[in-house]
């Protein structure tokens, strides 16, 4: 089960949302809608999903062209990602300037029993990203790479996409709020005004 | 096999895209289909739209619901056979309630020839009502200015998941010789 990785997920989301502004973030089902929450629970600047696996880079898509001003951030598992590595070809081609990607690549599949994954068995997201034409991309396994690519995340032009090589940890889980159309009528109405 | 295709320049793609304009739609993904080349094309030389073309419908899903959050509307373009890749994805639109409008061009429809195209055809009707989904179907063409009016009320301002359906009767079967 160890691969060796080190860095903690929940500790290393925290560090590239340190000093967040006005970033809007979509998480992916599972683990990456807790990393977030676990900074900030329900806020108001985060779409977390919880189903509808593979979606999560697209509508971060859809909202990064929607809000060409503001800078969108999806977090994914690495299990996410390999679902839907056309969304990296879509996105490579689009081109948005204001979209990161952050992979919490732990090599496994944590919520359903942590079989290994494909990250695991040398397929390298980082290199698919940088093929389908990302702007910048980094692998990040250390304290050092985190804190050297933390603000890129936040400010490189992009698309961006960091793939974080975490520990199989996944972090304490906690209560919050998991109504689709709520968490819908919050995100709008702080970023537009109305529900 | 050669397949020839029966259409000529055509009025309802233009009306499709005047009542998206109108309407405010501003993003329009697609994964391209010669009955919706028209209207392709149309949304691809509109400098007010953007136009993403996608790997896999499924990945429009996730496009609209992120152009909603942005305030912005959006639609998307696809075949029928496109449809059975979104199935899962459109739990995100019907858990959210988010709006969502769909023009799928039919095949394995009226008149198909090509038999591998009929098991998805004529499943679309079924698997996106057990999604949530309201289907309009336009068989004619004078019923289409109608029928798009009403998908886009229905849609952003009933926050409704519509699917306007495009027979095979307007588009025109593919002829294989």
């Amino acid at each position: 089960m160890d691969q060796g990785n080190t860095l903690d997920r929940r500790d290393a989301v925290k560090t590239i949302l340190a000093d967040r502004g006005s970033i809007l973030t979509v998480s992916s089902l599972g683990g990456p809608s807790y990393d977030v929450a676990a900074i900030n629970v329900d806020f108001e600047q985060d779409f977390p999903l919880g189903g509808a696996m593979g979606q999560a880079v697209m509508t971060a898509l859809g909202l990064a062209l929607a809000q060409p001003e503001r800078r969108v951030v999806a977090f994914v598992g690495d299990g996410e990602m390999l679902m839907s590595l056309g969304a990296l070809a879509t996105v490579g081609a689009e081109k948005p300037q204001n979209l990161a990607v952050v992979v919490i690549d732990n090599e496994h599949y944590a919520e359903t029993g942590m079989q290994r994954t494909h990250t695991g068995r040398g397929v390298d997201i980082a290199g698919i990203a940088t093929a389908c034409g990302f702007g910048e991309v980094h692998t990040v396994r250390t304290q050092a790479e985190l804190e050297k690519a933390a603000p890129r995340v936040r400010t490189g032009p992009g698309p961006v996409l960091i793939s974080l090589k975490v520990t199989t940890e996944i972090g304490p889980l906690f209560a919050r709020n998991r109504d689709g159309v709520w968490q819908k009528g919050q995100f709008r109405k702080a970023l537009l005004g109305s529900p | 096999m050669a397949a020839e295709n029966q259409q000529s320049a055509k009025q309802w793609p233009t009306t499709i895209y005047n009542l998206l304009k109108q309407g405010g739609v501003r993003q329009v993904a697609y994964v391209p289909d010669s009955g919706h080349k028209q209207l392709i094309q149309h949304c691809t030389d509109d400098p007010d739209i953007r136009t993403v073309s996608l790997t896999t419908e499924q990945d429009g899903i996730g496009m609209a619901a992120g152009a909603w959050l942005g305030g912005v509307k959006s639609t998307l373009l696809m075949q029928s056979s496109g449809v059975g890749n979104c199935i899962n994805a459109l739990s995100l639109i019907e858990n959210c309630r988010f709006p969502f409008l769909t023009f799928v061009t039919m095949r394995g429809d009226f008149g198909e020839s090509n038999n591998w195209q009929i098991p998805m055809g004529q499943a679309v009707e079924p698997v996106l009502s057990a999604m949530g989904m309201i289907c309009l179907r336009v068989e004619r063409e004078e019923d289409m200015e109608e029928t798009v009016a009403a998908a886009l009320r229905m849609a952003f301002l009933g926050s409704q998941s519509i699917a306007v359906l495009l027979s095979q009767r307007l588009v025109g079967a593919k002829i294989f010789k």
